[in-house]
């Protein structure tokens, strides 16, 4: 979306970290801050036939649903940023070195465990996983934070407990598959997992500046960089809310096996704030508990807002490998909780 | 997108959050309990713009030569626009009709055991929709025997072409708002538009029928009077 002339310096700065030729920043007339602004003017300027082009009910319920997705998920972006920006800039690296088990095979399910205390849903952790696989924290060990805060919080499984009048089990067998498939992932990626699949953004900014500096420079750069992944995620999942109509669900609930994996692509597709879901999961009250209990498993771990965010922040290469594997997985503990404890 | 670029771009995105937050338009897609979360993650984005806008206004064009590379933000971040687009200039209304047509009734449990209380004073009643449906689909009517109740929503169209009232209920954030609806019996509201709000009175009756999108119970209402009303501030159940 920015200017050719943008995306054409680029990697000439990547190249060579010297100091740009002079004639390079004198030359550039038109930037992104005039780009901006003649956008903006546009928008007001059209404003009213851009309020007709979405008058339609079904592109309007899409827009209101687009526009929710993201006013719910701000605050939890907000503090992820904030946090992951605290941990990148004022938390020592030798910090991590004590707080975890030196050995990786232990410290993935301390990380796992850690994800209880932490309040918030997905989309605050994948900013504050980044952010601890830079401080030198063993990725396996964040991967695994990733995977379980968002899913094992207090906040989460007390949502689930309401959602669920009388049947508390389903909340502590989904406390107890999701914490189950964060450690398997994380030794999975000790086994298989190869470090370089993960491309961080390079920020050597965070090292070099003020601290305080530093820290607004690390909530700016991730609020753009999350927060653009999760406007791609906020509008798939509208879309997926308004062009699927419940009632092609209702015929799949009958089948057992069929139902579970309906069920599992649904999270994927839906993605619903883990805060939120259990309380969908609760409506679908034609599937059996245990395809509602994988509902609740793989959707705080695997969605395509999540997909569209870990692209951002891990790389194409990561995502590619890291959403089927524990799509897999979670489809595979969730079903052997259900068939065991529910 | 320089460093300028990044930080009207946050200001922009922070102010609709603000904006939407102080005003009542949060309401139409989040739940009243985030409004204080709402409020401070737009003052911190503001404040992490105002920072970025400072610290770039008062870089010397050296200090840009130093780390020059970075000054060029992901370029993803553009699309923050979207949102500041929909939040200050289309700011989309409630789900309604179509939203409500699209998905199945929530089913309204009843709760803790067969006991429900009696109903609060007042004649006519105010019920929640959830309430009355939950009163009248697992305790037969008992607890409303007799009572004149008031009921509030917006109509929508069943398939077969007859009103139904609907209310649209969040867990969260309207993603994952679901309708309970109610079967309109006795005198109708006929002729009037899907998406108009309006205030019913009317007494129980023991008719039901199943919500053809996913089989669910759906109770009836047997109305009396109505009148159209002004949208709600709080358009959720």
């Amino acid at each position: 979306m920015s200017s050719p002339r943008l995306d054409a310096e680029e990697p000439s700065h990547e190249l060579d970290a010297g100091p740009p030729s002079p004639a390079s920043t004198s030359e550039r007339r038109i930037g992104s801050l005039e780009i901006l602004a003649g956008l903006l003017v546009l928008l007001v300027v059209f404003r009213d036939p851009l309020s007709d082009l979405v008058s339609g009910p079904a592109l309007q319920t899409w827009t209101t649903v687009f526009v929710s997705v993201l006013v719910q998920a701000a605050p939890f972006l907000a503090f992820g940023v904030a946090l992951s920006a605290v941990i990148a800039v004022f938390v020592p690296r030798s910090f991590w070195a004590k707080a975890l088990p030196s050995h990786p095979a232990l410290a993935v399910p301390t990380a796992g465990l850690a994800g209880v205390v932490l309040p918030g849903c997905e989309c605050g952790s994948v900013p504050i996983a980044g952010s601890l696989i830079r401080r030198g924290v063993t990725p396996a060990a964040a991967l695994a934070f990733l995977l379980a805060a968002p899913a094992i919080n207090p906040i989460v499984l007390t949502a689930t407990v309401i959602a669920f009048p009388g049947r508390p089990e389903m909340a502590v067998a989904r406390g107890l598959a999701s914490l189950v498939v964060a450690v398997l992932i994380g030794w999975l990626w000790l086994r298989l997992g190869k470090n370089e699949w993960i491309r961080l953004p390079h920020r050597p900014e965070l090292d070099t500046l003020p601290k305080w500096q530093a820290f607004w420079a690390a909530c700016r750069h991730d609020v753009l960089h999350a927060g653009g992944f999760l406007v791609i995620g906020a509008a798939a999942a509208a879309t997926i809310n308004v062009v699927v109509p419940e009632a092609w669900l209702t015929s799949l609930a009958a089948n057992a096996v069929l139902s579970i994996l309906v069920l599992a692509v649904l999270a994927v597709l839906l993605s619903i704030c883990s805060e939120a879901d259990a309380f969908v999961a609760a409506s679908l009250s034609q599937f059996s508990l245990t395809s509602r209990l994988v509902f609740l498993v793989v959707g705080p771990m695997v969605d395509l807002k999540l997909i569209s965010m870990q692209t951002g922040v891990f790389g194409r290469r990561f995502a590619s490998r890291f959403a089927p594997a524990t799509f897999v997985v979670a489809v595979l503990v969730g079903t052997a909780f259900g068939v065991v404890l529910l | 997108m320089n460093k300028l670029t990044q930080g009207v771009v946050l200001l922009l995105f922070g102010g609709a959050i603000l904006r939407a937050s102080v005003t009542d338009l949060y309401l139409r897609y989040v739940k009243e309990g985030l409004r204080p979360f709402l409020i401070a993650t737009g003052l911190l984005l503001v404040t992490a713009a105002i920072m970025t806008l400072w610290y770039s206004f008062r870089e010397t064009p050296s200090d840009e030569d130093d780390h020059g590379h970075e000054h060029h933000g992901p370029s993803v971040g553009w699309l923050l626009i979207l949102p500041v687009l929909g939040l200050l200039l289309v700011a989309p209304p409630a789900l309604g009709s179509y939203a409500a047509n699209q998905a199945g009734s929530v089913v309204a449990e009843p709760v803790g055991g067969s006991d429900y209380p009696a109903l609060p004073a007042g004649d006519p009643v105010e019920l929640s929709l959830v309430d009355y449906a939950s009163r009248a689909l697992f305790d037969a009517g008992k607890s409303l025997g007799g009572r004149e109740i008031s009921l509030t929503g917006f109509i929508t169209v069943a398939p077969d072409g007859s009103p139904m009232l609907a209310r649209m209920v969040l867990s969260c954030c309207a993603a994952d708002g679901r309708p309970i609806k109610i079967g309109l019996d006795g005198r109708t509201p006929i002729d009037v538009p899907a998406d108009t709000w309006v205030q019913l009175t009317g007494v129980y009756t023991a008719r039901t029928a199943k919500d053809p999108v996913n089989n669910v119970d759906v109770a009836y209402f047997d109305v009396r009077t109505w009148q159209e009303i002004p949208e709600p501030k709080q358009p959720y159940a």
